[in-house]
């Protein structure tokens, strides 16, 4: 019983992660109906900023203050990772707004490659260290022969993941940005012509999304002390998983989805196969897309003829 | 108030913008863009996360990274916006193909499909004699097998892709199913290439059955996604699965070709003695050649003989129209499932060749990458265009390949500077440079099958076409 709160507790944090990566899926899914296969790449640069900015702060300039350089880091992450997402929905996927449905697909696939190559290139293709911080545990539960315990680094991604979705969700639910957003989302041609600049709006849901996968790549970065240039393509298939799995198209769901290819995923290694264990959240969303397509919390699509 | 007015702004009017102010504008536009390559270029190209000789992680500056991009980006921009113009011209002529046009385009096509045969058949002697034997091998295997296998994965794809409209994104899965099965059956049953070869192909198309069943009600991307993760379950088994595939490791040994059972070495029965020649590998890197040849105009002919029967009419309407097709009748679940069987079946061959070509093999060869490759030569070839195909195979394939001769390269960036490593990076780019330029791939014209009185190209733009 014990082993299991231990395996709910980090498959909670892996979750958590997932989220947020998900949710840029499922918002330009929603927006503009395309798989941005280059969304895993844009986080998985993320983590890259991350780990090179809290080097810079830690040792070039020396602060000494773990806090506020991860809070600076934090900042400087979703900034860039927000240009580069803009950057690239400007020149790649705007130009073919209104082709044909394949080649924005195309185009995302290009994109992704040229990502984690031009990281790989820049940054050679090793695995980076990145300084271990947060390394101390807090125990919750003295079991006879097993111990529950929550790292200091889980706290730390369950209460950032908790505060950006709760002020993301405002931002969408209550201010004028988000209401374009959702009215788009809607209607894009009915928001036009009520005077919301569809454009900017959908370049916004690339940068937000990105912005909450940067979250997620400091987060991971913390989490797992490593970034490595391949590390976009599984954790990203496993985070579009996420959005399918509670309904692409829906953020309460993407969050939803995330926590349960968590979850699942831990326990799936903790109890089965850890080999196997990409092989499950894979099924998963084969299983998904054929028997449940609108997901958990998803519209049911409604085909016109 | 005196206005002074800008000596660059032609007296004809402002529609008309001087070749002046045009390049200040074309500069100006350029610097912005270069600005934002900065901004992008900094955070990751800057400083490069290195470890020194203790393990201990530092920071290298690469300023000189960051300079190159901008630099890229400005030129990049600059020589767009100064050509532009000569498009912009050019695009405004008339669209619609009439039908005499249409009409030389096909023998344009045509010639240049004969004269494709004829260069692709004459090609190892040409080589051989243009670069002698020491260079011809890399010229054969390197360009010519390795293109040529593209393109017959290619025009395997453009069954399922180009022809019955559904995006498949695990093709590569009927590609390993070829290769493996071919490894397995040699190093279990010891089967010669010639029996694999068959066999792999009905081996993948019976997995393309397979998998074909739970994804037909599937459309779009969706069907993209479920082929994707079908691709990676099947990789992910190779690998984990030890006892059979040897995991990571691979399976090696796989024998060669025979030529109608001769081996090629240096052995008395092989090819060379039999014939009274001089032993040389040149031989079996030019059979291998001739063998994926007609395994590529194998899966051709076949393909162009299924578009006119029932089967192939019936893939290109589900592509227009699935919903029309089934009101009109037609088995959507039959058409379907022998798209997705003869697609992998041809995987399969080419997945077979693939390991007798190279004697081993390994999960490695079997990523997704090569699907994406695979599927954007369909795509920027123009989907279901044949001869399409096959030129996008020869320059996404060829000329990534073509990178590894730029040693010249060198002199101009330095020693470290390594081309090849840039191979994949350009590929990307290239991807979504051809995308933006031509969305419906680089033969945009539909040849019918059937037509009344005349034979009318058809724009692909006029096509629904993927919806399946």
């Amino acid at each position: 019983m014990e082993y299991f709160f231990q395996q709910l507790i980090n498959g909670v944090t892996l979750g958590s992660i997932y989220g947020l990566i998900a949710i840029g899926y499922t918002m330009v899914f929603g927006i503009i109906g395309m798989v941005n296969f280059a969304h895993g790449d844009v986080f998985m640069l993320s983590t890259f900023i991350a780990l090179i900015f809290l080097m810079v702060l830690t040792q070039v300039l020396g602060l000494g203050s773990l806090a506020v350089a991860l809070f600076i880091v934090l900042i400087a992450a979703m900034l860039l990772t927000s240009l580069w997402a803009w950057a690239i929905e400007r020149l790649a996927y705007r130009p073919l707004r209104g082709s044909f449905r394949l080649a924005p697909l195309i185009s995302a696939i290009g994109m992704s490659i040229f990502l984690s190559n031009l990281v790989q290139v820049t940054q050679g293709p090793r695995y980076k260290p990145a300084p271990a911080i947060l390394g101390d545990v807090i125990t919750l539960y003295e079991g006879t022969d097993y111990t529950v315990t929550i790292s200091h680094k889980q706290l730390l991604i369950m209460a950032v993941t908790a505060a950006l979705l709760a002020a993301f969700w405002y931002l969408v639910q209550n201010t004028a940005i988000g209401r374009a957003q959702r009215a788009c989302e809607q209607d894009r041609r009915m928001a036009a012509l009520l005077g919301v600049d569809v454009n900017r709006t959908i370049a916004l849901t690339f940068v937000l999304g990105a912005a909450l996968a940067a979250v997620a790549g400091l987060l991971f970065m913390v989490y797992y002390g490593v970034v490595h240039f391949n590390d976009g393509f599984v954790p990203g298939v496993k985070a579009f998983t996420a959005a399918v799995l509670g309904g692409i198209g829906s953020l309460p769901g993407a969050v939803l989805g995330g926590l349960l290819i968590g979850l699942i995923e831990t326990m799936w290694s903790a109890y089965f196969s850890i080999d196997y264990k990409d092989v499950a959240t894979f099924s998963i969303l084969a299983i998904t897309l054929v028997f449940l397509p609108s997901g958990l919390l998803g519209k049911p699509e409604v085909e016109k003829v | 108030m005196a206005v002074a007015v800008p000596s660059s702004v032609s007296p004809a009017g402002s529609d008309t913008p001087s070749v002046g102010s045009r390049l200040v504008a074309a500069v100006k536009d350029a610097a912005g863009t270069a600005l934002l390559a900065l901004g992008l270029a900094v955070p990751i190209l800057a400083l490069r996360l290195d470890q020194d000789i203790n393990n201990q992680p530092f920071l290298r500056p690469r300023w000189d990274y960051v300079a190159t991009a901008v630099a890229v980006a400005f030129a990049a921009r600059l020589a767009y916006l100064l050509i532009r113009p000569a498009f912009a011209g050019r695009r405004a002529a008339p669209t619609r193909a009439t039908a005499p046009a249409a009409t030389s385009a096909r023998r344009i096509a045509q010639a240049l499909a004969v004269g494709g045969l004829i260069l692709l058949v004459i090609y190892p002697l040409l080589m051989l004699a243009l670069v002698g034997r020491a260079g011809a091998i890399k010229w054969i295997d390197n360009f010519g097998i390795q293109i040529l296998i593209y393109v017959m994965l290619g025009w395997g794809l453009n069954i399922v892709v180009g022809l019955a409209g559904l995006l498949d994104l695990g093709y590569v899965a009927f590609y390993a199913v070829g290769a493996y099965s071919t490894a397995l059956l040699v190093h279990n049953f010891g089967f010669g290439f010639w029996l694999c070869l068959p066999l792999a192909g009905i081996f993948a198309a019976l997995w393309g059955i397979l998998l074909g069943f739970p994804v037909l009600r599937l459309r779009g991307d969706y069907l993209a996604i479920v082929t994707l993760a079908f691709g990676e379950i099947i990789r992910l088994v190779l690998i984990n699965w030890v006892p059979v595939t040897n995991g990571y490791a691979g399976i090696s040994g796989i024998p060669r070709p025979t030529f109608f059972g001769l081996p090629f070495n240096a052995s008395d029965e092989g090819f060379a003695a039999f014939f009274g020649l001089e032993f040389t590998p040149l031989h079996r890197t030019i059979f291998l050649f001739y063998v994926i040849l007609a395994l590529a105009l194998l899966t051709n002919w076949v393909t162009l003989r299924l578009r006119r029967l029932p089967v192939g009419r019936a893939w290109e309407a589900l592509r227009e129209d699935e919903i029309a097709c089934r009101s009109l009748g037609i088995n959507t679940t039959n058409t379907k499932l022998t798209a997705f069987a003869i697609g992998a079946g041809f995987g399969g061959f080419a997945g077979s060749f693939f390991a007798a070509r190279q004697g081993f093999i390994s999960p490695e060869s079997f990523t997704f990458m090569e699907s994406a490759i695979v599927v954007a030569i369909v795509v920027l070839g123009g989907m279901g265009s044949q001869l399409g195909v096959a030129i996008a195979a020869i320059a996404m394939i060829g000329g990534t390949e073509i990178l590894r001769e730029l040693d010249w390269l060198k002199q101009v960036f330095g020693p470290d500077f390594e081309p090849t490593q840039y191979r994949m990076l350009v590929f990307g780019l290239a991807m979504v440079v051809l995308m933006i330029w031509r969305p419906r791939g680089l033969i945009a014209t539909r040849q019918p099958s059937i037509f009344l009185r005349e034979r009318r190209a058809v724009k692909a733009s006029l096509v629904k076409e993927g919806r399946g």
